[in-house]
């Protein structure tokens, strides 16, 4: 079955970690350059970017790339990431692995009105 | 007496960023059979236990999410009777013509007020669960493949008017309530669990902010054991799970939530306790549902009202 990105068995060679921040809590963690950004704090039960799918179809850990470069490794849902978003650097933080020191700023919006009475979803 | 009308959840299509590798995720880690393919490169699976041919389909597409949820009638003179019903009830319908689906006859379609599209068929090819109709050993070799759920069970869908996917399942399509999380006002619904059968749920509605939106899909395997062998394989291929293993107080079965590769929420289910029409609903104030989702850990999951795809 496919495994994520580094963590087959057996795989060679040295990992490479870099620093990645979340400017909205400060927050930041050593992230393999083999992982999605998410995955990676994750891992370290770091909090900041909010954890859902995993798998780009949700968008609750959309996130705005402030500095640094990055790669998309999985494909994203395109409902919530559009070309634009793609060209500013607003992804899914579990679809792309960071390449170097990279900071974040968190965009998923986690919407909350539905557990208000009589509140029509918007 | 008995079960007619509408039977039970028959399929549903769910659309994946990368059909290979969700291919291989239905096939080996849920352990569903792929049972055919289409001119639209759809990829058809079915569970050990179910003898209709499918009753999941994936599609590559853009975005991840459920297409369609389809139910199976008792027959043909029922499937038009429902058409005419839900006509009557305001609902419009349109008819996808027989083998649009492999193996599966006319299915008529509508959409509910939560935006997602329903369907209902009478036929679909019974292809038989592999064991004989006479004298059948208990289960086949591939009930031990991967986790291998016996059916594809039911489906929580997100939206925002839930009452009127509600109330068109319960007047016209013959469901009745089960299960209610109600808000702090003690009459609106936040999420319905609906059957049309004895088990607890056939299909359940959450209200959330946008329309047309999976919670999940919900597998049914056997027992709480079978749920944490699971979990064991969910782990060993790096499933992200959401919830669980657990036990939800909301209809009592032992539970895992976790995603496909595409980010879909998918459900092993076991348990429950039997239903009937007649019985007094069950009401889960708001306040109590992270004992309705987790009881073992009363652990409040967010993720459960913001989380779909
Ligand atoms: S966690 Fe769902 S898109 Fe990243
Ligand atoms: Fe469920």
């Amino acid at each position: 079955m496919d495994v994520p990105a580094g963590t087959a068995p057996g795989k060679q060679g040295a990992v490479e970690h870099v620093v990645v921040t979340i400017t909205d809590t400060n927050e930041n963690y050593r992230c393999r350059t083999d992982e999605s950004l998410l995955t990676g704090m994750h891992r370290l039960g770091k909090r900041g970017i909010p954890v859902g799918c995993r798998g780009g179809g949700c968008s609750v850990c959309k996130v705005q790339v402030i500095a640094g470069a990055y790669e998309q490794m999985r494909p994203m849902s395109r409902e919530y990431v559009s070309e634009e978003d793609l060209a500013q650097g607003r992804v899914l933080a579990c679809c792309v692995r960071p390449l170097e020191e990279v900071s974040v700023a968190v965009i998923g919006k986690l919407h909350k009105s539905i557990t208000r009475p009589g509140q029509p979803a918007a | 007496m008995g079960i007619n009308g509408v039977l039970r959840p028959g399929h549903a299509q769910i659309r994946v960023l990368n059909l290979e590798e969700d291919a291989k995720f239905y096939r080996e880690v849920l352990g569903l059979e792929e049972v055919g393919r289409d001119a639209q490169d759809r990829v058809y699976f079915k569970a050990w236990d179910e003898r209709d041919h499918h009753s999941v389909i994936i599609r590559q597409a853009d975005k991840a999410g459920l297409d369609f949820f389809g139910f199976k009638v008792s027959d043909n003179a029922t499937l038009n009777k429902l058409e005419a019903d839900l006509n009557a009830y305001g609902v419009k319908t349109e008819r996808v013509p027989a083998g649009e689906l492999l193996a599966t006859g006319e299915r008529v379609r509508f959409t509910v007020p939560t935006g997602h599209v329903i369907e209902l068929y009478a036929e679909k090819k019974d292809v038989g669960n592999g064991l004989s109709y006479s004298n059948p050993a208990p289960w086949p070799a591939q009930a031990e493949k991967g986790i291998a759920p016996t059916r594809m069970d039911h489906a929580l869908l997100g939206g925002g008017d839930l009452d009127g996917s509600r109330d068109i399942f319960i007047n016209v399509l013959g469901f009745y309530l089960t299960e209610e999380v109600v808000a702090e006002d003690g009459k609106t619904q936040i999420a319905v669990w609906l059957s049309c059968s004895n088990k607890t749920h056939d299909i359940a509605f959450v209200r959330a902010p946008e329309d047309g939106k999976l919670h999940h899909v919900s597998y049914w395997i056997d027992t709480w054991e079978k749920v944490l062998r699971a979990a064991d394989l969910m782990s060993m291929n790096h499933v992200p799970v959401d919830i669980g293993p657990t036990r939800h107080g909301i209809t009592r079965g032992a539970t895992i939530y976790a995603f496909d590769r595409s980010g879909n929420r998918f459900e092993t289910f076991a348990g429950g306790y039997i239903s009937y029409p007649d019985m007094h609903k069950l009401t889960w104030p708001i306040e109590h549902l992270p004992e309705g989702l987790d009881y073992a850990q009363r652990k409040l999951h967010e993720t459960f009202l913001t989380v779909f795809s």
